[in-house]
Parts: structure tokens; C-alpha cells; sequence
């Protein structure tokens, strides 16, 4: 087996806050220059090749927390991705080799429009916004992570589903001589997850394509990736390479290698407790070494939004 | 060469003289050496923690409870080695390094479990109440802590006289710490059990080793 060791990112290369910030202003500056210049055509979404290559046109979200995000550094060097290994390191260490370029996407299932598309032709028809969300792992801890994605409704209407496809399924690419961690079979490869119909078209969901407004590293799921920040963090998908409209509830990663720990739904829930550990509270990542965890909200603090969705529903069963 | 070596006829031959000097040494050299590199982790922990030797990464406490909690399960596993590793060998003088590694085990758990609860739980009592009689796996992690606290306390010469044979009963326990251990380490990880097999795999030897050597003892009677 064969691993070359990566290039490792120099402190300064990371950037500050202070540059983060600035660079957003920027880009909001750009933005509203550039929206009086161009009319209709100006959403096409673009996403360069290139490492760390900033993402242009992006539309801040009122969807966005006013909370401080995590470092770029915090952000892109903890991470479970266990194609990569099973180490929080594994992902930030072994993916600097990953080319997540050309990549193609696989439609398939109960919709008008299917077939394999190139990621840039499954994203230009599509705005690219800033999504600053919570994220939740079930290991208990969070950060707040600046994304830049699509919304996922817009893509699934754009698919034009069928009455009969009440759930969206994905898929993880599934190539052990480029994804190293699935040389061993710690889950069933490949990772798939899924979400009822509902769920997928609510405004929050997104499928990212970048972070702190640059192309998505590798090791946070590159090219393109789910968020729901209302449920814990693994059902958040990377590296999709098939979207599939199903008719019933599709098995998801973890739920098949662990049912009586996690399942299908996975709502960030303080009440319900992962059998080997309190969900009450949870670590910020970021903080000082004195810092308290902080109690955990119910859908990750994104009840309002999504509550709804649960009406009937037995949570405490439904984890 | 000092004055009470000289006192007796009997330590004068040249056999006698070369066990003392290595006890001498053991004592003075060999000791010390092994106590700072037991010490060494620590060192680690401390020096990345302010960012002079490495760096604790992006959840520093999970960290440093790892390294604490391995380098624990880890002298465990050295000082139930000596035990074996003298048998086999032949060489004595092994044993002069046992409670010394079984104290750096208690030195090193100690820490883990004070980083859970300072820098993990904040001390706050609800959540470590909780945690300790809620959580198997953290109950199973306290009471191989417990026990390697009276093993702790009792380890001094003078205890080991006063308590005599319940001593040898008690100091059993590490056998104890030692499954307990490995099974809290391995019921806390998510899914890849690869690093806790290897440590199970370990203590099924030294204690295998172990069984073996009183069946053949029993077998013999």
C-alpha cells in the first residue's frame, strides 16, 4: 500500500479571520457589482479545478448563523471520512492525492430527467450561496462551517421527480485505488445515504461545493457534498456520484452497520441518547481548554425550520 | 567502592560484588533513565500543548484524554509483561522495574481520568454522575481506576509487609485493569476495532501465558 505523504499546509497559508472577513466583503462587493452588470445569465454556477480556487458569485443566506465559524485549519484537518481512514487526522492526511476531477453524476430513479451528467453541467443551472450552519457530529461535538452550495431543492426540481419518489437516495464514490480507508471494510462501501423527499427539498438542505467561499477540500467531501445541519453530521454525504429518487426508504451507512445505534432519521436530539453516550451537550470545536461544553438544541437549533416535518413522529423511536 | 561492601568477608568475592553492582546500577542509572522515558509522553503532551514539540490538533482535550488513556492501557500491558519476560529470560533483576512501570500505568490513567473531568466534563456533577453510572463503558473505565487506586496505594514496601498475604490478593487486580481496560477502550470506538484487537490480543497472551504456567504447576503436584 502505497501513501505519499502529502504536502502539508504551512500555517500561513491558512487564512486569519481577519482575511476571511475581509475576503467576504469582497466578494459581497463583487457580487452586487457584478448582479447590475449581467441579467438572467449571471447564476450559472462555476466551479474551478483548482485547489483553494475561489468560488465566484456567491449570494450570502439569511439562512446563515451569526456565530463565529471554526478556523479554515479546524475545519479541514478534523474530519470523518472514512473512505480515507478512520482517524480524525486519516481524511486531511491521505486525500491531498485525491483528483476529484473529471467527476460525473448519476441521476437515476422515479424522475422526468435521468441520465449521467458532468458535475459542471448537474451545477450551472444553479445559483451558488453562502450557507454559514451548526454542524453536529453524534460524537458530540460541533463546529459552524461557512459552506458555499446549491440548494438541494433547486436541483431536485430541476430533476422533475415523480409522485412515486418519496425518498432521495446518494452514493459515495466507490474506488478503493482512490479512496485508500475503503481497503477496509469498516462500513459497507459504498457510503450511501438518504432522505425522505421532504426532507430534501427543504430550503436549508444544501449540496456544497466549497468552504470559506474556495473549492471544497478534499478531505470535507470534494467535489460536491449534503449538508443538513438538522441532523448529525454523517448523514451529510461526500464525494456524491449518484442521486437516485426511490419509492421506499433507502438503507443508509451507518444505520446498516450499527441499527441499534443510528438511524435513519439521525435529528441532532439533546433527549435521545446514542446508546453509548449523552447527546445532552456537545464540544465546540475551537474553543479553549477550559472551555464547557454546551447543551445541545433540538434539531440543532433549526426546529423552527424543520419541526414540521416530524409532526406524528415517534423521535425517541425514529432516532 | 563504598565502606560497607568492604564489612564482611563473604561480599568480598567477585561474584557477590557484581550483584551488588548491578544492583547499584539498577538503582542509580538504569532507574532513572527508565523513569524519565516513562515520562516522556507526558513531556509530549505538555510540550504540544504549547506548541513547542507538535500540536494537539483541532479537539485538544479528546487528544490529550487519548494519550493519556493509551499510554495508561499501554504500561498496564509493560508492567503485566515483566512478569513473562522474567520467567523467560532468566533475568531477574527485571523485576526491580515493576512497580516503577505499574505506578507510571496509575500515573498515566490518573491523568485520563482527571482530563475527563476537569478539561472534559468541567466538573460538573449531573454529566459525570451520569456518565460514570450511566455509560458501561465509563463505568467499566472507573472501576479498573479504582482498583489501580488501591493497587496505588498500597504499593509502598511498608504496606506490602503489613498487609501480607491479602497484599498478593489485591496487587491480582491488575489482571482485572488490564481486561477492563481493553474492553472500555473497546467499547468506545465507533466502528474500526483494529487498535483495540491489538491490545486484546496482548492481554490474552500475558495472561494466557500465565494460565498456561499454573496448569503445568497443578499438573506437576
Amino acid at each position: 500500500m502505497l501513501i505519499k505523504k502529502p504536502a502539508n499546509i504551512r500555517p500561513s497559508e491558512i487564512s486569519s479571520k481577519e482575511n476571511y472577513l475581509n475576503r467576504r466583503k469582497f466578494i459581497q462587493g463583487g457580487a452586487i457589482a457584478g448582479g447590475s452588470m449581467l441579467t438572467g445569465q449571471a447564476l450559472a454556477a462555476m466551479l474551478p479545478t483548482d485547489r483553494r480556487a475561489k468560488l465566484a458569485d456567491v449570494q450570502m443566506s439569511d439562512l446563515s448563523t451569526g456565530e463565529d465559524a471554526n478556523s479554515f485549519e479546524d475545519i479541514s484537518t478534523y474530519n470523518n471520512y472514512y473512505e480515507f481512514g478512520t482517524q480524525k487526522d486519516d481524511p486531511y492526511l491521505r486525500a491531498q492525492n485525491f483528483e476529484p476531477h473529471p467527476w460525473t453524476i448519476e441521476v437515476t430513479g422515479h424522475a422526468e430527467k435521468t441520465g449521467i451528467f458532468h458535475l459542471e453541467d448537474f451545477v450551472k443551472p444553479h445559483a451558488l450561496e453562502e450557507r454559514i450552519y451548526r454542524m453536529r457530529c453524534v460524537e458530540a461535538w460541533s463546529m459552524v462551517i461557512p459552506w458555499v452550495g446549491i440548494p438541494l431543492a433547486d436541483i431536485i426540481n430541476h430533476f422533475k421527480p415523480m409522485s412515486n419518489a418519496k425518498f432521495v437516495r446518494f452514493e459515495t464514490l466507490n474506488d478503493k485505488t482512490r479512496m485508500p480507508g475503503q481497503r477496509y471494510r469498516s462500513l459497507r462501501w459504498p457510503y450511501r445515504e438518504g432522505l425522505t423527499i421532504a426532507e430534501a427539498t427543504n430550503p436549508l438542505v444544501i449540496l456544497a461545493v466549497g468552504i470559506y467561499g474556495e473549492v471544497l477540500p478534499n478531505q470535507n467531501g470534494a467535489p460536491i457534498r449534503l449538508v443538513v445541519p438538522w441532523k448529525y453530521g454523517f448523514k451529510g454525504i461526500k464525494g456524491i456520484v449518484k442521486m437516485s429518487f426511490v419509492e421506499k426508504q433507502p438503507g443508509t451507512s451507518w444505520e446498516i452497520a450499527l441499527p441499534n445505534e443510528y438511524g435513519f432519521y439521525a435529528n441532532v436530539n439533546p433527549d435521545v441518547d446514542h446508546p453509548r453516550w449523552s447527546q445532552a451537550r456537545e464540544r465546540r470545536i475551537g474553543g479553549d481548554l477550559f472551555a464547557a461544553k454546551q447543551p445541545t438544541l433540538m434539531f440543532n437549533g433549526y426546529g423552527e425550520q424543520v419541526a414540521h416535518l416530524y409532526d406524528g413522529l415517534d423521535l425517541r423511536r425514529n432516532f | 567502592m563504598s565502606r560497607w561492601l568492604t564489612c564482611t568477608t563473604a561480599w568480598t568475592s567477585a561474584e557477590t560484588f557484581s550483584v551488588i553492582d548491578t544492583i547499584r546500577q539498577i538503582r542509580f542509572v538504569w532507574k532513572p533513565l527508565v523513569f524519565f522515558l516513562c515520562l516522556a509522553p507526558a513531556a509530549l503532551v505538555v510540550g504540544d500543548a504549547f506548541e513547542i514539540t507538535g500540536r494537539l490538533g483541532a479537539n485538544p482535550i479528546e487528544e490529550i484524554q487519548d494519550r493519556f488513556g493509551y499510554w495508561g492501557l499501554r504500561f498496564v500491558l509493560i508492567a503485566l509483561s515483566v512478569t513473562p519476560l522474567r520467567q523467560i529470560s532468566g533475568r531477574n533483576w527485571l523485576l526491580r522495574f515493576r512497580r516503577m512501570l505499574g505506578l507510571f500505568a496509575f500515573f498515566y490513567i490518573l491523568m485520563h481520568f482527571l482530563t475527563w473531568l476537569i478539561l472534559d466534563q468541567s466538573l460538573l456533577m449531573s454529566a459525570i454522575k451520569e456518565d460514570i453510572f450511566e455509560r458501561p463503558f465509563i463505568t467499566i473505565g472507573f472501576s479498573a481506576f479504582l482498583i489501580l487506586i488501591a493497587m496505588a496505594a498500597t504499593s509502598t514496601i511498608g504496606m506490602r509487609r503489613r498487609l501480607g498475604k491479602r497484599w498478593q490478593q489485591l496487587h491480582y487486580g491488575v489482571y482485572a485493569v488490564g481486561v477492563l481496560g481493553v474492553w472500555h477502550y473497546w467499547w468506545q470506538v465507533k466502528l474500526d476495532v483494529r487498535d483495540p484487537f491489538i491490545y486484546a490480543a496482548i492481554i490474552v497472551v500475558l495472561l494466557g501465558y500465565r494460565i498456561r504456567v499454573r496448569y503445568k504447576k497443578t499438573r506437576q503436584v
